[in-house]
């Protein structure tokens, strides 16, 4: 029996009405408080370490598996590791996604290592939200781990975003790409408060015309900080994307540190990044459509948190 | 209706853009506004708008003194502005930017019929992100479009809308200025140095160096502005001797 908070922070991150359609595995306060497989989607307890290891099998096509996990009490430190095993030619989504709560003045963290290994031609669409809540002086940490290795051919596709209310978050991704494999990640992250954000990607290109497009925006408002780092290494011919755009309000702050290494002749390797304010002129174009001066900021930072 | 009167406004540094300017923007009607470059004719559409605050004068729209309403208030009383240069926004949509101009949802074929107004197809530009993909000329015929689209509107200014767009969307954007007129009871105020948007006017005010030079019904206006001088491709007075400098 999930709890209230649990069930609300479910619908936020997972969209979870009640119930899921196809394979999942809830995780409530550290313990599994539901799961199950499909014909083609196995979910298993991990045997060295807490958490899960996901079977998928080849070739299956157009199912979901839900991975949400909540943590609603202070004092508590969820480490878990989740590996996916996705085969040759698989279609799937897969919808992770964090809630911390905490009404106490304990803190409260969930640290989530995911690794992914995709076979020849798998595809995967992977889908993140992260949220804090409660009013509890205990902060409240979100960390995630994210380790991909790409086999040949196969696609990921990672859609994060960090909704609000996460006191402290270090975000790690790696990635080892083989040949004409193709990562895409889109990241969005929004503080405010004291709260800070790090996160850092690191990419190899390592198979002939594989590629890597990142796209990270995020908004710092209040008085918080965030830190973008990431390395994209070209060590084959290939391709590789990185943009970091971030809005400032109020005292906001923001580190973007873009790192590049060219080690063939033919990596194709670009970064962009952007940070400021939002241009006085956005705002002014959508009081003009009848948008107060706050209403028109909130609505451009949605859009741009949206992509 | 619109009224201004003895309106003036100087930029920071002194410099008088507007002196003294009086009009009235009849109900229902078209009014360009044209007049050589420099002369003040954007300066007294972001004045309407409320993007700038006058130095001296009034404003009022149906009797209602609105100079020190915000942006914002001016929008909601009525007062649409569509900007010569379109703004960009990260992560907006064409079909965001429809809603929020009429302030509730619209459907596919609501949006449709507001971007096929200036030649768009919506299909191809619902999704479409207000950003640097656009063109200029997409991006000008969107900006006009989230004018057209505004919910209860009385009074919407244009400022230069033929700038940046090609030939055939620009002839989109007379017809949709003339069945505005035809059908809407809406005061549409257009600045603008181009003969057909003056052509389809009901009323040319003619501002140079700040002033009104010229005011009155088209039949009134054109004749002086594209009669004898047309011959020397110079409308306006006063740019008659500037242009001959150029």
């Amino acid at each position: 029996m999930l709890d209230k908070t649990t069930e609300e922070l479910l619908g936020i991150v997972s969209d979870w009405s009640g119930k899921f359609n196809g394979a999942y595995n809830i995780r409530s306060n550290g313990q599994c408080a539901g799961r199950q497989s499909s014909e083609n989607i196995l979910l298993e307890n991990k045997e060295d370490n807490p958490g899960l290891v996901v079977k998928i099998k080849p070739g299956t096509k157009g199912e979901t598996v839900y991975i949400p996990a909540c943590v609603t009490k202070g004092g508590i430190n969820d480490l878990v590791y989740n590996d996916f095993f996705v085969g040759e030619g698989a279609d799937v989504t897969i919808v992770a996604g964090c809630g911390v709560h905490t009404d106490d003045g304990h803190d409260v963290r969930h640290h989530g290592i995911h690794r992914f290994i995709l076979d020849k031609g798998a595809r995967v669409l992977y889908k993140e939200k992260h949220i804090g809540t409660g009013a509890g002086g205990g902060a409240k940490h979100i960390d995630p781990v994210t380790e991909v290795i790409q086999g040949e051919d196969s696609y990921l596709e990672m859609d994060t975003i960090q909704i609000g209310g996460v006191d402290r978050t270090f975000r790690k991704t790696t990635g080892t790409l083989g040949k004409g494999a193709q990562l895409v990640i889109k990241e969005r992250i929004m503080t405010e408060g004291t709260q800070t954000a790090n996160t850092d990607f690191a990419v190899e290109l390592n198979g002939e015309d594989s590629s890597v497009d990142i796209v990270s925006r995020s908004v710092a408002k209040g008085q918080s900080y965030q830190e973008y780092h990431s390395k994209i290494s070209g060590n084959a011919r290939c391709k590789g994307h990185s943009e970091c755009d971030a809005i400032l309000a109020d005292k906001g702050r923001v580190n973007a540190a873009p790192e590049l290494f060219a080690g063939d002749l033919d990596a194709e390797l670009i970064h962009e990044a952007a940070i400021g304010k939002i241009a006085g002129e956005q705002i002014i174009k959508l009081q003009t459509l009848g948008l107060s001066e706050e209403e028109a900021e909130a609505k451009i930072i949605e859009g741009f948190l949206r992509g | 209706m619109l009224s201004i009167k003895d309106l003036s406004w100087s930029l920071g540094s002194g410099e008088e853009i507007l002196k003294n300017i009086s009009l009235e923007l009849p109900e229902g009607k078209l009014t360009v506004i044209t007049g050589p470059n420099g002369g003040g004719k954007t300066s007294l559409a972001k004045l309407i708008a409320g993007l700038e605050k006058p130095d001296s004068g009034e404003i009022s729209l149906d009797g209602e003194n609105i100079t020190d309403w915000d942006i914002t208030r001016r929008s909601k009383a009525g007062i649409g502005y569509a900007f010569q240069q379109p703004v960009r926004f990260k992560g907006l949509n064409v079909r965001d930017l429809m809603e929020l101009a009429a302030q509730r949802s619209l459907s596919e074929r609501e949006i449709c019929e507001i971007l096929g107004k200036v030649g768009l197809c919506a299909n191809e530009y619902l999704d479409r992100t207000i950003d640097a993909s656009l063109s200029g000329g997409e991006a000008k015929r969107i900006e006009i479009a989230s004018v057209l689209a505004k919910k209860d509107a009385k009074v919407l200014v244009f400022d230069e809308p033929e700038a940046g767009i090609d030939l055939w969307s620009f002839s989109s954007l007379i017809d949709a200025f003339e069945r505005l007129k035809a059908t809407e009871n809406k005061s549409l105020l257009i600045i603008s140095h181009q003969e057909r948007i003056l052509e389809i006017s009901d009323y040319i005010v003619v501002i140079a160096d700040g002033n009104v030079t010229k005011a009155g019904t088209r039949e009134e206006i054109l004749g002086g502005l594209f009669g004898e001088e047309k011959a020397e491709r110079c409308p306006l007075g006063k740019d008659k001797e500037d242009n001959k400098n150029a």
